[in-house]
């Protein structure tokens, strides 16, 4: 099994895995973050650029560096292979410009934003990001259209990771929807202003790393971090019914997919849970939803001793 | 005028029906390779050729060849890469166009030595016409027993077609290519894995220029060693220019690579001479994705040597002082031409033909096209010449493709070598669309040919 070490941490990791993926597997800081690979799509990853990491020891075979940054969540790992994530100034600059590259088109209206709180690019934005924008001209604006009953598509906050495309692809059984035009007018879009139909499209909200898809039953209802959420599940005929509930008081606000701490969803669910089971009687609450300390959903609201520290006071 | 290999037929009346090819000795490397040689043969001897790849990075055409994957049962491509779409480079389209039995036979012999079956040429839409030129040609092949199953009794099978895209420069990328003519968007795949391994509908593919498939016509024919005779060094055989800009004779030429630059713009074979009796500002040597020299680097290195038109020399001193020959396209600028617009052209071209798969490229090459468009206005500001160069640092080596580096590198290069001239632009907004800049007077080469 090839060991690799990214950022002088060692793991030894099965044949094929890539470099994003070893870094999970150690977890922590080391893990380069990443906008548009999303693990359980086939094709996804290497466009958006953020997890460009330097690979400053080729193999054990070849030990020569690579001359340029690679994107790990598609180049695999070779045994001996050493990677420079936060500890390379390189990875580190190049990834300023990506985000920088992603933002100047984008609105930056996270104020009336219902991704924000929940956000991708937020966080990547909050942690690689500079403090003022060098793009002084107009930037790229779209319609909002609705794509389905339940969907609206706010292109212009699109950073086009083309991961809802490959949903849509993967999890359903047509092809409904793809990117028209190109360059910088690219746009995703149905076949001519069809809707997108089918029990599964929902989760397209769900892979959405910012707030291009949003859910219409919760649009402008509240902000993320006012609602409460919990694990509850109920008993589905077309998906595993594992879902979290989004509660404003004893109401729920919405209900999505649940995500593990890199934003993924591991268990897609279908239309009817999301959109349209919004009594407390469909649901059977399992208990509150772990969210990551620092995030800002979690802001006051009670936590369960946080695991983390635990082992840091035990080592200490 | 030097040994021509590809052109040397390529006045004579009707060359461009099979009969009058057939009788001007074509098809001979199709018999040769078929007939006498094993595809291990035809292989070494593009080996011992020493021939590049036309289409702009350079790579050994033989070396390309042996990377192929030769599972058993599983089909292998030939594509020829007809896309051509650099500003600048139109040295294929005049090579189908005039002699368009010269890319068919290189087809076949190729894709002998490869072991494909099937191959494809891929144009450019706007090559509309020429692809029906190349139709025309390959149903005469098939006529004659050159194309199609048991060519020549050896028990070789080999079909072609000609298909062509819909315009977008980025589709001349290899793997956009296949992605393209498998009928999805064209965008560039990630690599690895490489065509040589996963490429038409994931078998074994090789993609090769218009001019790499023709020069392997002359290099069966003569022999790789004698092919290798010609120019200098590694750059081995002939080469097209498509020669353009301020020059006397623009046109397509055909050069032995040993030729100097200044030979090349200044003698009355080649360019002929800046037009008008003007100087020489700068020149792009090799189509608009690489780094442009400024006069007093063109004909001379920086270590003061005769810069020749050769893989090496036009490279040497790196991106600070040098080049890259490319695909070819030859541009030259006379004193009257402004940098900063020029640049801002290509940068315009990048960004509507960038695919937008990847951000830095998608959103880099506007942005720079929006800085480059207010500098030339006289709208700039002195920052703006840092965040170009900033804003081309980051998109060059972060792309999937090479798109994204062929739109850094003219940026970089203007602004490396005609920072002046960007300085006077944010210092003269008025003047700038008047006037040009001019030449900076010290440095200005005169040429000795002339």
């Amino acid at each position: 099994m090839p060991l690799v070490t990214i950022d002088g941490k060692q793991i030894e990791v099965p044949e094929g895995t890539t470099i994003l993926n070893a870094a999970r597997m150690i977890g922590g800081d080391v893990v380069p973050p990443a906008m548009c690979y999303y693990s359980s799509l086939k094709g996804s990853g290497g466009k958006c650029r953020t997890c460009l990491v330097e690979v400053s020891k080729g193999s054990e075979k070849d030990p020569r560096p690579m001359p340029k940054l690679v994107a790990s969540c598609s180049t695999t790992v070779m045994d001996g292979m050493e990677v420079k994530n936060k500890t390379s100034d390189r990875t580190l600059d190049a990834r300023k410009g990506v985000v920088e590259f992603l933002l100047i088109n984008h609105p930056l209206d996270c104020p009336i934003c219902d991704q924000a709180g929940e956000c991708d690019l937020q966080n990547l934005a909050f942690e690689h990001g500079m403090e003022h924008s060098r793009y002084e001209f107009e930037r790229r604006e779209f319609d909002k259209i609705d794509i389905g009953e339940y969907i609206k598509l706010h292109m212009t906050r699109c950073i086009l990771c083309y991961r809802c495309v490959y949903t849509a692809d993967q999890l359903t059984e047509k092809r409904e929807h793809g990117i028209i035009k190109r360059g910088d007018q690219s746009e995703i879009s149905t076949y001519i202003q069809n809707a997108l139909d089918n029990d599964f499209i929902g989760n397209v909200i769900d892979v959405c790393p910012v707030g291009a898809l949003t859910d219409k039953t919760f649009r402008f209802k509240s902000r993320v971090w006012y609602t409460k959420p919990m694990d509850a599940h109920r008993n589905c005929s077309k998906c595993s019914g594992n879902a979290v509930v989004w509660m404003i008081g004893n109401d729920i606000a919405r209900v999505t997919a649940r995500k593990d701490q890199y934003g993924e969803v591991k268990e897609f669910i279908c239309n009817e849970c999301r959109f349209e089971k919004k009594e407390m009687s469909d649901w059977t609450i399992e208990g509150p939803r772990h969210i990551n300390r620092h995030s800002v959903i979690s802001a006051n609201k009670y936590e369960t001793p946080i695991p983390e520290h635990t082992t840091l006071l035990n080592k200490a | 005028m030097g040994r021509q290999l590809l052109l040397d037929k390529v006045n004579v009346a009707g060359i461009n029906t099979y009969d009058v090819y057939r009788k001007e000795g074509g098809y001979r490397s199709v018999e040769k390779a078929l007939k006498k040689m094993t595809p291990e043969e035809v292989l070494e001897e593009v080996k011992t050729s020493g021939l590049r790849g036309r289409g702009g990075a350079g790579f050994p055409t033989g070396m390309k060849w042996s990377f192929i994957a030769k599972p058993e049962g599983v089909p292998r491509f030939l594509l020829c890469n007809a896309d051509e779409s650099e500003p600048g480079t139109f040295k294929d389209r005049y090579l189908m166009e005039k002699i368009p039995h010269l890319l068919v036979e290189g087809m076949v012999t190729s894709s002998y030595a490869l072991g494909a079956n099937q191959g494809y040429i891929y144009i450019r839409g706007e090559y509309m016409y020429v692809l029906r030129i190349l139709e025309k040609a390959i149903a005469e092949a098939y006529q004659n027993g050159w194309l199609g199953k048991n060519i020549l009794g050896s028990g070789y099978d080999f079909d072609l077609a000609v298909t062509c895209g819909a315009g977008a420069y980025i589709c001349g990328e290899e793997t956009a290519l296949i992605e393209s003519l498998e009928g999805e968007r064209g965008n560039p795949r990630i690599k690895p894995p490489f065509p040589a391994v996963k490429g038409l509908w994931q078998n074994p593919t090789v993609v090769n220029n218009v001019e790499t498939i023709a020069a392997v016509v002359p290099i069966i024919n003569d022999g790789g060693a004698e092919y290798a005779k010609i120019g200098i060094g590694r750059s081995t055989g002939t080469k097209l220019i498509s020669a353009s800009g301020n020059i006397n004779k623009p046109g397509v030429f055909e050069i032995e690579m040993n030729i100097t630059v200044e030979e090349f713009i200044y003698s009355d074979q080649y360019c002929g001479g800046i037009k008008n009796g003007k100087k020489l500002k700068a020149c792009v040597p090799g189509g608009s994705s690489v780094p442009i020299l400024p006069h007093y680097l063109v004909c001379k290195t920086a270590a003061g040597q005769d810069r020749l038109m050769s893989y090496e020399s036009l490279a040497d001193g790196g991106f600070a002082t040098g080049s890259m020959l490319g695909s070819g396209g030859f541009v030259v600028y006379d004193e009257d031409q402004c940098i900063v617009r020029n640049t801002w052209n290509f940068t315009r071209f990048y960004h509507h033909e960038s695919c937008g798969q990847c951000s830095p490229c998608r959103e880099g090459t506007g942005w720079m096209e929006k800085v480059l468009h207010r500098l030339e206005y006289g709208h700039g500001k002195m920052e703006d010449i840092d965040l170009l160069w900033d804003i081309q640092r980051k998109i060059e080596g972060n792309t999937i493709c090479p798109l994204g580096d062929a739109a850094a590198w003219p940026v970089a290069a203007a602004i490396r070598h005609f920072r002046e001239e960007f300085e006077w632009h944010v210092n003269e907004p008025v003047r700038c669309l008047e006037k040009n800049y001019g030449l900076v007077a010290e440095k200005v080469f005169e040429p000795v040919t002339a």
